[in-house]
């Protein structure tokens, strides 16, 4: 029996800093994911909002916030919490109902207003919250955990700082024409290595901003498609939301220690690896027959991290393919060709429903200005904090 | 540090002349965790529920540094006004898992590399109305012979 779920319509509300709350944005893009699948809100079967901890506003009950601002209409209601990967697991949940029979159609939905500056844990003393350990102990900001990664990548593979730098460049001249995107403006190489160092070896211009944005996706079984006509709809093939395994060796943000692995041993893939295989495994499809891919380039170090653990290249071999053009539009297998967070900042509970959106503009040809040629297979890839991560592939 | 210096966090570090990392190890599958931990093993093959508090080892090596060039945000408390910049740095121990740490004071990210050995110290953080509260740090280890490098 086939996986798969039909992606009916997918929308965005800009990115930005528009100074709105987040359900006037997710109700942006829901309309226009409703609009653009052409299936009437009163058909939708099932609201999955993703939610969002931070900034202590009201966006903890997401989906039936949402469901509520676009007109109570008796759907089923579920809400998910996984940091960086909310969006994903949403359509994980949307998925599962649609594949049970339980229900045709679901609306996906995350949305976010974000501060300005490094993101920090909500107000009070937690003394048993690592979030919040880690600032008062360590003052140890994301800023410092992607650095760390960043270095690492210099330290062992000869990563120099140009090539952070060109990460940015062809991400900033991807997202050119987005209109989506937050930041459409040419970066050079020089603009990045003259930004203030943050952590380094990472510059200002090397780390994503958060951002004001919100994504949906309209899901539906594979029959129900078709009997609207819809005969060629872009496919959700896997939803991996796997969670690492023991022991987790490499040091994840919040966390200020990693686990031991003395006793257990080094398993044989890190959280990043296993995620990706996780959706290669349940797709059926290998990083071969991948045409694209939007990843989570917190930091464009991160990016070519990404690359590695998506099985794209071997691992330390991100800087050849980049220096090759590999990664640029044109190139045998671009990278973040929406842009990436590069352009767009972070908008936690929208980012990694905004990948998929971007995925299937691709697969439907749709994505004018930044068309990957001939796409065929996109997977997305995110991590985030408390051992929460995801990768969606797709495919036409 | 001044007489009053107490821990910044209570029970996670020693002090004296040669402080240390304080852990638990697990008494039926021996893995070490640290922080502190207690109830069930977080080793997925074991069913322990028992821990002893170690002392963990006070070198190890560097698997990477950064540092924090702007004040970081609250709940961090900085220690001098105006903001002074600090190295980071996450350091493999024999026990197998990786502590981060500030580096001691003194030191940044051109005193650090990726596999090269570092010890641990206890240092100021910050002062408060009870004194200065103390922290573990990372500090470099340099060899004899290498000091005129610095």
């Amino acid at each position: 029996m086939s996986n798969d779920v039909a992606v009916a319509g997918v929308g965005m509300h800009p990115w930005g800093k528009w100074g709105k709350n987040f359900v006037e944005y997710g109700v942006h893009a829901a309309r226009a994911a409703l609009a653009d699948s052409g299936i009437d809100w009163q058909d939708v079967g099932l609201v999955v909002g993703g939610e969002t901890v931070r900034n202590g506003y009201g966006g903890y009950v997401a989906g039936a916030t949402f469901a509520q601002a676009l007109g109570w209409n008796g759907a089923s209601v579920a809400t998910s919490y996984a940091a960086c990967a909310t969006g994903a697991q949403a359509i994980d949940t949307a998925r599962a109902r649609i594949l049970a029979g339980m229900c045709d159609v679901a609306l996906v939905v995350g949305a976010d207003t974000t501060p300005k500056g490094f993101l920090a844990p909500n107000a009070g003393e937690r003394w048993d919250d690592p979030d919040w350990l880690r600032f008062r102990l360590l003052g140890m900001t994301n800023p410092a955990y992607f650095a760390l990664y960043a270095r690492r990548r210099m330290d062992l593979y000869g990563a120099t700082q140009a090539d952070f730098a060109q990460v940015k460049v062809k991400n900033a001249r991807h997202g050119l024409n987005n209109p989506n995107a937050r930041y459409r403006k040419l970066v050079s190489a020089e603009d990045v290595l003259a930004s203030a160092i943050v952590s380094d070896p990472l510059h200002l211009l090397d780390i994503c901003a958060t951002s004001d944005g919100a994504a949906a996706v309209v899901l539906t079984s594979l029959d129900y498609a078709r009997k609207r006509g819809l005969t060629n709809p872009v496919r959700v093939r896997a939803v991996s939301t796997v969670t690492p395994t023991f022991p987790n060796t490499v040091m994840d943000m919040p966390n200020l220690s990693t686990d031991s692995s003395a006793v257990a041993g080094v398993p044989e893939r890190t959280f990043k690896e296993s995620i990706a295989h996780a959706a290669y495994e349940e797709a059926g499809i290998g990083p071969e027959e991948v045409s694209l891919a939007e990843v989570y380039d917190l930091s464009t170090a991160l990016e070519l991290d990404w690359i590695e653990d998506l099985a794209l290249c071997k691992r330390g071999e991100a800087e050849t393919l980049l220096r090759a053009g590999d990664t640029t539009l044109g190139g045998r297998i671009p990278v973040n060709p929406s842009g990436g967070l590069a352009c767009f900042g972070e908008a936690v509970p929208a980012q990694a429903l905004a990948q998929v959106c971007e995925v299937t503009w691709q697969l439907r040809g749709q994505a004018v200005g930044r068309q990957v040629e001939n796409a065929k297979v996109g997977i997305t890839a995110n991590q985030g904090l408390f051992g929460h991560g995801s990768s969606v592939l797709l495919s036409v | 540090m001044s007489q009053t210096a107490t821990p910044a966090i209570e029970g996670w570090f020693t002090t004296g002349p040669a402080p240390a990392l304080v852990g638990s190890r697990c008494t039926t599958c021996a893995t070490v965790f640290f922080p502190r931990t207690g109830g069930f093993c977080r080793n997925p093959a074991c069913s322990g529920e028992e821990f002893e508090g170690i002392e963990l080892s006070r070198r190890g090596r560097i698997w990477s540094y950064t540092d924090a060039q702007y004040q970081p945000p609250p709940p961090y408390i900085p220690a001098t006004d105006p903001y002074v910049p600090f190295a980071l740095a996450a350091v493999e121990l024999p026990e197998g898992l990786v502590v981060l740490g500030q580096v001691a004071g003194g030191y940044g990210v051109a005193d650090l590399e990726v596999g090269a050995e570092a010890e641990l110290v206890v240092e100021t953080l910050y002062t408060d109305d009870t004194g200065d509260r103390t922290i573990w740090r990372w500090k470099p280890v340099i060899e004899m012979g290498q000091e005129a490098d610095q």
